[in-house]
């Protein structure tokens, strides 16, 4: 099987250059993931960098952009993949090395969205109260991962990373407004007034295409434009 | 080239469950914190953890502290230290009421309580009916429980370091923890981080095994630097191994399927457990479990065209409860097996899972020692708590629920023993000029040029001889040459080199040094198990087949130094009940 991958060692090289490897066929099992295939490349070639962990899809660790697509390597099969499978660093970020990017400013984001269950009634010496309906809310919001698979697939991000959100960081603010228990949503939608921090959203819906968790960013970022108009009336 | 510094008064090496929760507590305190992670916190392993936290609760069943206690006893094989696990399920509740405080997204009741699940080795009453004590989201309880800790470190001002990797302790002559000496993977630049106090929150050492239920990042740091520091491992040669690996592949199927009402089947089709465990069937602990599935395989009645695995239904529960209770699961399935469980039976068999062995510490999380012929006394200066620590409230067979029970309980344990001592330690101690030489020379080493062997083949063999030389089942003659092996991996790998030399994000540097530490790991574990000759809880010795309370009830310590064992007693005394004294472990 045929591989291109994006190097780029900022301590070796002048430019970054894709790479071809070739995996022997013999080696590749059925129903193997493109993480188990990197790390074989890796076993041939140990300066190839890039991040993984769980291997399972739950630490979002190893976002790559893969024949021009976002994704988890560990929870793309092998076998849908054209070749030569082109792998590049997410979209959009400083590379650090090869496979590798800076999440400084996802990062950043994500903490500008304030995600913490903000209420500062006195606690209950036992557990707040919460129905199943409305626990039922939070899903398809809290499992987010952080891969940043689609913070980087998202031309709003790109050309104003620095003052608009992006999906995954508004994705945790309509979880936190979604809580029945939470008691800021006055102060949470402050914070995203103006036209950047939310509006810069054009609803092109990449983010929602690339989702390895099959989460809705756009969804939820409509209804915290809802939630916005109504306060505005 | 001089050496960067930062001070704080304490470093926590970790950001899994227990790392978090012990930041919290001790930033909620106004102490200067550091965190150090080598991956970004929220990747850290305890994300990973589907079923549930233990807790006597009572939301759906009568329960309280001291039925989870005889349960957790029992399940230890009576090796687990009795104070320590009368604090742990006392703590409990609250533990998981001031999570949900947090912000955790506990799946509810419809009395709007926290839902809570049916999970193995659980009794009311001291061994009757099956218990309800699982605290649930969904199954992605590990999840939820991280992302809303790590969510109010930031809160909190919780300085982190984000992927850097701890090389070493840092300790002076006379035996006191100054901090660590990390690296910072994307630069390469070595730190070095002096504490007051520094706690260890590393995980466990999953990757000692071929197929495991583990994250790729799971490989024992925080022991091995604690061996390396002269501090003896206790009770290595416990390691769990879960029933429900899936087949081949090692992901985790959780326990909380079965307390959803899954069960298991042979090649007959038969429900086996049954014969094994006639009371509480697919629930009984997990090493009973896990040996009746091997002994179902090694007795041919395995399924499949190697006749090597057993299925787990779910197919009976219905796609609501499958969808509603064990998502994660179903995905999962549908990812790796393209199955739909609430379709087809997932195969399964028993994945290396969990290391109950780890650095020995006191309840309040200190580290401890033997002092000469003398009780123990702590270390000064450190802490373990979590995967990493063996406190010990698993002894020989952890209980499903009870680890992010233990890394929460433990993490505020150790914080708050913490604050304690800052109030009377206002200055940090004079760091000796050479005192971080040796981390140095480790980290040095891997700059020599690639000639020998390469790591990740060594890695791959490790893992192949753990597996065949100290699985389910171990005897004499197996763990000797498992033995030598490992001990002739360790002295190989020395010899092995590296073709990454760059500064930038070089991660066959951090495999290598990651390898040094399982290597060091491995021999703790088979020398341990070699050394026992009884069968207790997870360890399993065909050639002595039963427990041994007269010769056995005791602790292992493995030294690093001299590969020798040294033993300890139990501590059978609660802190205010009775003792539960050893019996017959029948399910
Ligand atoms: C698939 C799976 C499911 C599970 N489900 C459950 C469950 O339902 N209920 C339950 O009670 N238990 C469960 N467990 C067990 C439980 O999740 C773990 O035991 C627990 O989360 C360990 O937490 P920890 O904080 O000790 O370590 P971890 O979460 O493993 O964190 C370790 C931290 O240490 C850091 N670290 C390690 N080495 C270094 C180094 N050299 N330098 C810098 N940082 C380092 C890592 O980056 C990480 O931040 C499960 C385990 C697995 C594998
Ligand atoms: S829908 Fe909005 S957030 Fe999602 S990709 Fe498009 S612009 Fe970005
Ligand atoms: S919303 Fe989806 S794609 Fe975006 S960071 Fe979260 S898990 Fe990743
Ligand atoms: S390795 Fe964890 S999400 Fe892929």
């Amino acid at each position: 099987m045929k591989f291109s991958i994006y190097r780029y060692d900022p301590d070796q090289d002048d430019k970054p250059y894709m790479r071809d490897y070739v995996l022997d066929d013999a080696r590749i099992e059925p129903g193997m993931m493109l993480l188990d295939a990197l790390l074989l490349l890796k076993a041939q070639d140990e300066t190839l960098s890039f991040r993984r962990s769980c291997g399972e899809g739950v630490c979002g660790s190893d976002g790559m952009n893969i024949n021009g697509r976002n994704g988890l390597a560990c929870v793309t099969p092998l076998k849908n993949l054209a070749q030569p499978v082109k792998l590049r660093p997410l979209p959009g970020l400083p590379v650090i090395r090869d496979l590798v990017v800076d999440l400084a400013q996802f990062y950043s984001q994500y903490r500008a969205a304030r995600p913490w269950l903000i209420n500062d009634e006195p606690c209950p010496e036992v557990e707040r109260l919460q129905t199943p309906a409305e626990r039922e809310r939070l899903d398809g919001l809290y499992e987010c991962i952080l891969c940043a698979c689609c913070s980087t697939a998202c031309p709003s991000f790109w050309w104003n990373p620095d003052k608009f959100l992006g999906p995954a960081a508004l994705l945790q603010s309509w979880r936190f407004l979604a809580d029945s228990r939470d008691r800021a949503t006055e102060e949470r939608l402050d914070g995203l007034e103006g036209p950047f921090r939310l509006f810069r959203c054009h609803t092109i819906m990449n983010c929602v295409d690339v989702c390895p968790k099959g989460l809705n960013p756009t969804r939820a970022i409509g209804h915290i434009k809802e939630l916005m108009v109504k306060r505005s009336l | 080239m001089t050496l960067a510094r930062r001070r704080f008064d304490t470093l926590i090496i970790g950001a899994g469950g227990g790392g978090l929760r012990a930041a919290l507590q001790l930033a909620q305190a106004d102490a200067r914190v550091a965190v150090v992670s080598k991956v970004f916190p929220t990747r850290s392993h305890t994300v990973a953890a589907q079923g549930g936290v233990n807790a006597a609760l009572a939301n759906v069943l009568p329960d309280n502290w001291h039925w989870h206690m005889f349960d957790t006893v029992k399940g230890s094989d009576y090796l687990g230290d009795q104070d320590a696990i009368e604090y742990m399920c006392r703590a409990a509740p609250r533990v998981v009421y001031e999570l949900e405080h947090f912000g955790v997204p506990f799946s509810r009741l419809e009395s709007g309580r926290i839902y809570q699940r049916a999970f193995g080795g659980q009794s009311r009453d001291f061994g009757g009916e099956q218990a309800v004590r699982t605290c649930a989201a969904a199954d992605r309880t590990g999840h939820a429980i991280l992302h809303s800790l790590y969510q109010q470190n930031i809160r909190a001002r919780t300085h982190f370091f984000d992927e850097y990797f701890a090389i070493d302790l840092v300790k002076d002559d006379e035996g006191y923890f100054l901090g660590a000496l990390a690296v910072d993977i994307a630069s390469g630049e070595p730190l070095l981080i002096e504490a007051k106090t520094t706690i260890l929150a590393t995980g466990g050492a999953g990757q000692l095994f071929r197929t495991n239920t583990n994250a790729l990042i799971n490989t024992g740091d925080g022991m091995a630097m604690a061996l390396r520091a002269g501090i003896p491992l206790q009770d290595m040669e416990f390691f769990q191994f879960h029933p429900t690996g899936i087949a081949g592949k090692g992901m985790l199927i959780t326990e909380g399927a079965r307390g959803e009402g899954g069960y298991l089947v042979n090649a007959d089709g038969e429900r086996f457990m049954e014969r094994y465990a006639p009371n509480a069937r697919d629930l009984a602990s997990r090493d009973v479990v896990s040996r009746a599935i091997a002994t179902e395989v090694r007795e041919g009645r395995g399924v499949g065209p190697n006749r090597d695995h057993v299925l787990l239904k779910l197919d009976h529960l219905g796609a609501d409860i499958v969808r509603k209770r064990l998502p994660g699961i179903r995905d999962m399935a549908l990812t790796f097996l393209h199955i739909d469980p609430a379709e087809t039976p997932i195969p399964v068999y028993p994945t290396a899972h969990y290391t109950m062995g780890g650095i020995p510490t006191d309840r309040h999380g200190q580290v401890v020692v033997p002092v000469a012929q003398g009780a123990e006394e702590p270390v000064p200066g450190l802490y373990a708590v979590g995967e990493c620590a063996c406190v010990s409230v698993h002894g020989a067979n952890r209980l499903g629920g009870n680890s992010l029970l233990d890394i929460l309980v433990f993490g505020r344990a150790a914080a708050n023993h913490v604050i304690a001592q800052l109030g009377e330690q206002r200055y940090h101690r004079q760091m000796p000029e050479r005192a971080a030489e040796p981390a140095l020379a480790r980290l040095a080493r891997w700059e020599r040029p690639g000639q020998g062997e390469s790591v990740g083949a060594l890695r791959d063999e490790l893992a192949r001889v753990m597996e065949d030389h100290c699985g389910v089942f171990r005897n004499e003659d197996v763990l000797r040459e498992g033995l030598d092996k490992v001990r002739t991996l360790r002295e190989r790998l020395q010899r092995a080199g590296i073709d990454d030399h760059s500064r930038v994000f070089n991660t066959a540097r951090m495999e290598a040094l990651e390898l040094e530490n399982l290597m060091d790991i491995a021999v703790a574990t088979v020398t341990s198990a070699l050394a026992r000759t009884e069968s207790r809880g997870a360890h399993s010795r065909i050639d002595y087949p039963e427990r041994d309370d007269q010769r056995w009830l005791r602790h292992s310590l493995y030294n690093g130094a001299d590969g020798s064992m040294d033993y300890k007693p139990v501590r059978m005394k609660p802190l205010t009940v009775e003792t539960f004294p050893p019996k017959p472990r029948t399910y």
